[in-house]
């Protein structure tokens, strides 16, 4: 569960904490969006490099080193898989590539997402996050609905590891058996997380009706999001790496790793 | 026998939730864990079965490190009752509920089978054999995690919060029960808040109060001393309350128990009298 240790927002000040997080949003979108646009290991690599001071600014390094950990199994499993694929019908991959090498990739493409997302859930909180989308005119009920989705993420994760104490406690032990057996292992598990995810969001309604949830049509903030200098500035950051990102894409001949590497 | 030898614990979020636990429970005690919230009496508890492993230091259970042995196995020896059915209930029926953890552990089907009969019969949910563990009211489901833990008959209990949302009459069941258990040799260990239901029990009180052991001793002597109870941030039972409030009669502070605290005032009043 150590994946969603990464999306764990602590209230801290930097540079990075205090963007608007439309901005940061936008960052991530252009990372997102670079991230996909290549399948080339070496801009992958720039990818991934690039965010590293982003995450030294903010002094999150240590949750968003717990996330890429936690990540870890996702990607060995994108990994195997791509590798096995490339090997079985090379002609998946794009020329000149090695099979290892694209899977290479493809495993880091997934690491840059994690990591983008990663670190603006980690710099952003949930309340800056439901400001943005409520002055970006999304209706309060799904702004509503967004947050309290990302603010019990932790929670859930809490709940699940206690769950799975719970079941190793009667004897469960999860890596045991076949692969179908040890998905099967998982239902102890996720039936209690459901079923008890359900009774949780049904007392919420109540407790939200109770507090009278939509009584005023209209709200108001007492805090409004305002762009400053550094929120600019991340725009023109963002802007550019996009407009590189394609330009690159279109104009510049990329080599593979192989290649670059001495021979 | 479970020992506990210089434990410290730190989770991976950085928290140091036990610095330095020895502790030393033997065959067929009784033992009630209390202390604060935050004090690490649950963190304590989970490294009894192994859910837990010290960072620094060991804990022997039967004479194994839980370092050395599976959680699954160490379950076997070391029941352990979670606060909240909620995280372990997942079965159609109750009697699959109690059956699963006797499949993980291997029991032939027969056994297996008259040990679910047992344990429905033991904590009186026979009725609900077929029904649904999520149709059962808040007490039941308790009992029936109860149920799905005795029925493999570990040798160890440990019971985490298990009087919270039980009303008066659940809780002098629940009290009879773990003295029942007890006095048939079984080692039962609670985690609880509940200073009444201590006091009524009168186990082996250990007191943890940020992440160390502060006391250790039998509750009556733990429950009516004023400066480790502060220490400990524990309230006294309300009746040690009341006869801290009246020393000026001559009267005992070490009184716990309701019928022991009648049989005292009884004779004091009576010794008035003459």
């Amino acid at each position: 569960m150590s994946v969603f240790e990464g999306f764990r927002f602590r209230h801290v000040s930097s540079p990075i904490h205090n963007r608007d997080p439309r901005v940061k949003f936008l960052y991530v979108l252009v990372m997102f969006i670079a991230a996909v646009m290549f399948n080339e290991l070496p801009v992958l690599l720039v990818l991934f490099l690039l965010q590293i001071p982003f995450v030294l600014v903010a002094g999150v390094q240590r949750q968003w080193l717990r996330s890429l950990r936690g990540a870890m199994f996702l990607v060995t499993f994108l990994f195997v898989f791509n590798l096995i694929f490339g090997y079985i019908s090379p002609s998946t991959i794009p020329g000149g590539v090695s099979p290892l090498e694209y899977a290479f990739a493809m495993a880091l493409r997934f690491l840059v997402l994690v990591e983008s997302f990663s670190v603006f859930f980690l710099t952003t909180s949930p309340d800056h996050l439901s400001l943005a989308l409520e002055q970006s005119r999304v209706p309060y009920e799904f702004t509503f609905a967004f947050t309290t989705a990302v603010r019990f993420v932790p929670v859930l994760a809490e709940e699940a590891q206690t769950i799975m104490d719970a079941q190793k406690a009667r004897g469960l032990e999860l890596e045991k058996g076949n692969f179908m057996k040890r998905i099967r292992n998982y239902i102890p598990i996720l039936i209690p997380l459901i079923v008890s995810a359900i009774r949780r969001s049904l007392e919420l309604a109540e407790a939200m009706e109770s507090r009278g949830w939509g009584a005023s049509k209209k709200r108001t903030n007492l805090y409004v999001l305002k762009m400053k200098a550094g929120d600019f500035m991340l725009i023109v950051i963002s802007i550019i790496l996009l407009v590189s990102a394609i330009y690159v894409r279109y104009f510049v001949p990329l080599p593979t790793l192989t290649m670059l590497l001495p021979k | 026998m479970i020992e506990v030898k210089d434990v410290h614990f730190t989770y991976p979020t950085g928290v140091e939730a036990l610095k330095g636990v020895s502790l030393s429970i033997r065959n067929g005690e009784f033992v009630a864990i209390m202390g604060q919230n935050g004090a690490g009496k649950t963190t304590l508890v989970k490294q009894f079965n192994g859910l837990l492993k010290p960072t620094k230091g060991e804990v022997l259970v039967d004479g194994v490190s839980t370092r050395d042995i599976s959680i699954a196995q160490l379950a076997r020896k070391v029941g352990f009752v979670f606060q909240n059915p909620d995280h372990q209930l997942f079965s159609e029926t109750v009697e699959e509920e109690i059956a699963f953890a006797l499949r993980n552990f291997g029991f032939k089907e027969n056994t297996l089978k008259r040990r679910v009969t047992w344990a429905l019969n033991l904590l009186g949910l026979t009725e609900y054999r077929k029904t649904s563990p999520f149709m059962l009211s808040g007490g039941e489901r308790k009992r029936v995690a109860l149920a799905s833990v005795l029925a493999w008959n570990p040798k160890v209990i440990i019971l985490d919060e298990p009087t919270i949302g039980q009303d008066h009459r659940q809780k002098e069941i629940l009290r009879q029960f773990i003295v029942q258990m007890n006095a048939q040799g079984k080692t039962v260990v609670i985690v609880t808040h509940d200073v009444e239901f201590v006091a009524e029990c009168s186990p082996r009180v250990v007191l943890m109060a940020q992440g160390q052991i502060v006391a250790d001793g039998d509750a009556k002597r733990i429950l009516t001393d004023p400066d480790i109870t502060l220490r400990a941030a524990i309230v006294p039972p309300q009746i040690t309350q009341i006869f801290l409030g009246l020393t000026d009669l001559g009267l005992p502070t070490n009184v716990i128990d309701v019928s022991e605290a009648t049989k005292v005032l009884l004779e004091y009043l009576e010794g008035g009298k003459r």
